[in-house]
């Protein structure tokens, strides 16, 4: 398994900021007042124990929340600069930006080029066949799944593996070019061997996407992020550099949950 | 002695088999209660009684059930040994006839005899059915008696009543369900059996293949070869119940599925879904009528006035698409189902990519939910083309073989109900054809649901 030194690169430029964000469900208010900014350069791993709203706070950045009909979001979240809820910020465009990558691998029941073509085809990006049979073979390659596939992508998505599956939609999230990929719990359905692919693609789509993941594995966290975000009770306790997080703690509950006293 | 009084005799029994055999099981269990063994007893003291009360009541009831199967014929046996019977007719027919007129009189189903011969019987056949109740009842006691004693004696502590009571239970649980069973491969069997006499008149072929049905020209003596091709009626039927109504049904009841699955908000699924299915349970005559006094006026008169031919009062059209519209809830029902069963992720993941909602449904969800959709249209086809009364109504009786939808077709189930409905024989090829139609039918829809529930059990596996 890989182990690069986590060196965190200077925050060249700021993809996605979150000023004092709260999200409520009816009358109960999970996010409490967040404040956060996600870098290009640098992979930012949300922890927290079960319930802190690091999956509700994650899914208000490409606006997955509206699906929910009771959510409702305040606040501001900008994505190079634009407000992504103001009225004059199309959803389609949002979500084109800012992919998502869910806890279970969820590819639809069609074929594995089907799977890939399904983001370029609803958004126009491929002129023809010769096209986006280029942009599939390039987004399984990004993923590292093009060797494994390349003499079955006709085959049905759901026939693969777990792991191959889970690349297959990080695949199919890289597809239409985002500029932000949002990962929810990725591997949390996955085991060691198929984690471990996972989390050396995160290592190397770093730099090229802006890569914001959830888990509640700190090894995780600590292998794969360079930034550090720690949610508890709907608010971020604390953010910043990962070894800082992870070695010399600020906050007495951040130092509480990675030491294992409650989580 | 009368029926109800041997019921109510037996019925009493039993009651008294239960008490006491309650009773002396509760006696014996104090007693053996007190050599402190916990197997020294076994079931409750309620269990003795009924243990013992069943014992009482079922060899008595499947005696009588026999007896009432086999004393008719030895009561006629005895009225046959009396002198009076002597004079009866050699001729078997005016025989039974004057001895089922002595019958009733003697039952007091009939007031007076029609035919003198048959008031002689009448006292012989009195005194031989007051004679064979009487045996009758008191077989029915002795066995009652019998069968209670000789379980009043098993009544002790450890004797496991219990067990035996569940096993009885379980026998008459499983009885009840193969009954269903039982009677629908009876009817399977009398439709293959008059199916058989049809297709030894007529040659299935031509049944099968041939394109003139007239079974009155047959009855006429014009002979059997042209009469019974029942081509003109598969199309009907399928014009009717496969085209027609599913053009109806298949879009309207996919798109409420749809509408109600993903867009309504859950206030407006709340009403409208039960409404939806209520359409279901409106009785199928009525839209019969309304096929017929409604619709099909109507269609006439839109036909005649931009100048279709052949347009007829009774059309196919006006009962394809009230058959559509009662087949709605179904379609709408199957397609709610398998659209719901998606998993949510499905969702999200083509949201997330950037999907609109209609994007999401006519890509993913759809084509994931079409095996269960494809279940909900088969079953549908099943349910219009056995529909009845909708056709009887509003498409009419002429044979036609054609392509307009404006004219007047029949299909197999009308008629069915024309072949048997009035006077007939029942050993001509014409009332026999209703069989056959009922077979054909009977295999097609019988087809139609094996694939249907397959496709649709292969669906639900997909997602578990």
């Amino acid at each position: 398994m890989m182990h690069e030194p986590q060196t965190l690169a200077p925050a060249t430029e700021t993809k996605m900021t979150a000023r004092d964000v709260k999200v409520f469900y009816g009358d109960k208010q999970a996010i409490k007042g967040v404040s956060i900014d996600v870098d290009m350069d640098n992979v930012t791993a949300f922890i927290g124990p079960s319930g802190c709203g690091k999956s509700t706070f994650l899914r208000t950045l490409n606006r997955m929340n509206d699906t929910v009909a009771s959510a409702r979001v305040e606040g501001a979240i900008t994505l190079d600069g634009e407000d992504i809820y103001a009225p004059s910020m199309d959803v389609v465009q949002l979500r084109a930006r800012v992919g998502m990558v869910f806890q279970k691998p969820n590819p639809f029941p069609k074929s594995i080029y089907e799977n890939i073509a399904y983001g370029p085809r609803i958004h126009g990006l491929a002129a023809g066949k010769a096209d986006l049979d280029v942009i599939v073979e390039k987004s399984l390659r990004r993923a590292g799944l093009w060797d494994e596939v390349k003499d079955r992508l006709h085959d049905s998505g759901t026939a693969l593996s777990g792991g191959q599956q889970q690349r297959l939609c990080i695949g199919r999230a890289i597809a239409v070019e985002p500029e932000v990929i949002l990962m929810d719990e990725p591997c949390s359905a996955l085991d060691p061997i198929a984690t471990a692919k996972i989390e050396e693609l995160i290592h190397e789509l770093r730099g090229r996407y802006a890569i914001v993941i959830v888990t509640h594995n700190m090894q995780q966290a600590a292998r794969v992020s360079q930034r550090t975000a720690f949610f508890h009770l709907g608010e971020l306790v604390e953010y910043g550099v990962t070894s800082d997080i992870f070695t010399n703690p600020r906050q007495e509950r951040t130092k509480d949950y990675i030491t294992g006293r409650y989580g | 002695m009368t029926g109800p009084a041997i019921f109510l005799l037996l019925a009493g029994l039993g009651a008294i088999a239960w008490v006491s055999a309650r009773a002396r099981a509760l006696r014996l269990q104090t007693v053996a209660r007190t050599s402190g063994r916990r197997d020294a007893v076994h079931s409750l003291p309620g269990y003795h009684g009924w243990y013992v009360a069943l014992w009482t009541l079922i060899p008595a009831a499947i005696f009588l059930a026999i007896w009432a199967n086999v004393s008719p014929g030895l009561i006629t046996q005895t009225v046959l040994s009396d002198p009076a019977a002597q004079s009866l007719p050699a001729d078997a027919f005016s025989r039974s006839a004057i001895l089922g007129e002595a019958r009733n009189i003697a039952s007091g189903a009939q007031a007076a005899a029609f035919n003198p011969a048959a008031q002689a019987l009448v006292e012989p056949y009195r005194s031989a059915i007051s004679e064979y109740g009487v045996i009758g009842a008191v077989l029915a006691l002795v066995l009652a008696f019998a069968g209670g004693a000789y379980a009043f004696t098993r009544v002790r502590p450890d004797f496991r009543a219990r067990t035996r009571v569940e096993r009885l239970v379980m026998a008459s649980l499983l009885i009840a369900s193969l009954l269903a069973i039982v009677t629908t491969l009876g009817i399977v069997v009398s439709l293959l059996w008059e199916s058989i006499r049809f297709f030894s008149m007529v040659n299935p072929v031509d049944f099968l293949f041939g394109t003139k049905w007239s079974p009155q020209s047959a009855a006429l003596g014009y002979g059997n070869k042209d009469a019974f091709g029942a081509v003109p009626l598969f199309w009907g039927t399928i014009f009717i119940g496969a085209i027609i109504a599913m053009v109806v049904a298949i879009p309207l009841g996919l798109m409420s599925a749809i509408y109600l699955t993903q867009y309504a908000r859950p206030q407006v699924r709340k009403w409208m879904k039960p409404i939806l299915e209520v359409l279901a349970g409106v009785p199928t005559v009525v839209y019969g009528y309304f096929a017929a006094l409604t619709i099909a006026p109507a269609l006439r008169d839109f036909a005649v006035s931009v100048g279709i031919h052949g347009a007829s009062s009774e059309s196919a059209l006006a009962a394809g698409l009230v058959m559509g519209v009662m087949i709605i809830p179904f379609v709408s029902s199957m397609a709610d189902d398998s659209i719901a069963a998606v998993p949510q992720s499905m969702r999200d993941g083509s949201l997330a990519m950037g999907a609109t909602t209609s994007e999401t449904i006519r890509k993913v969800l759809i084509p994931a939910a079409l095996p269960g959709v494809v279940g909900g249209v088969l079953l549908a086809v099943s349910r219009a083309i056995g529909e009845t009364m909708i056709v009887v109504m509003a498409a009419g009786l002429a044979a036609n073989l054609t392509l307009n939808p404006f004219s007047s077709v029949t299909t197999v189930t009308t008629q069915i109900v024309q072949l048997l409905t009035g006077d007939q024989e029942f050993d001509s090829a014409k009332t026999l054809a209703a069989f056959a139609l009922g077979l054909v039918l009977f295999i097609v829809t019988l087809l139609l649901n094996i694939v249907a529930l397959r496709v649709v059990k292969k669906y639900r596996e997909a997602y578990e």
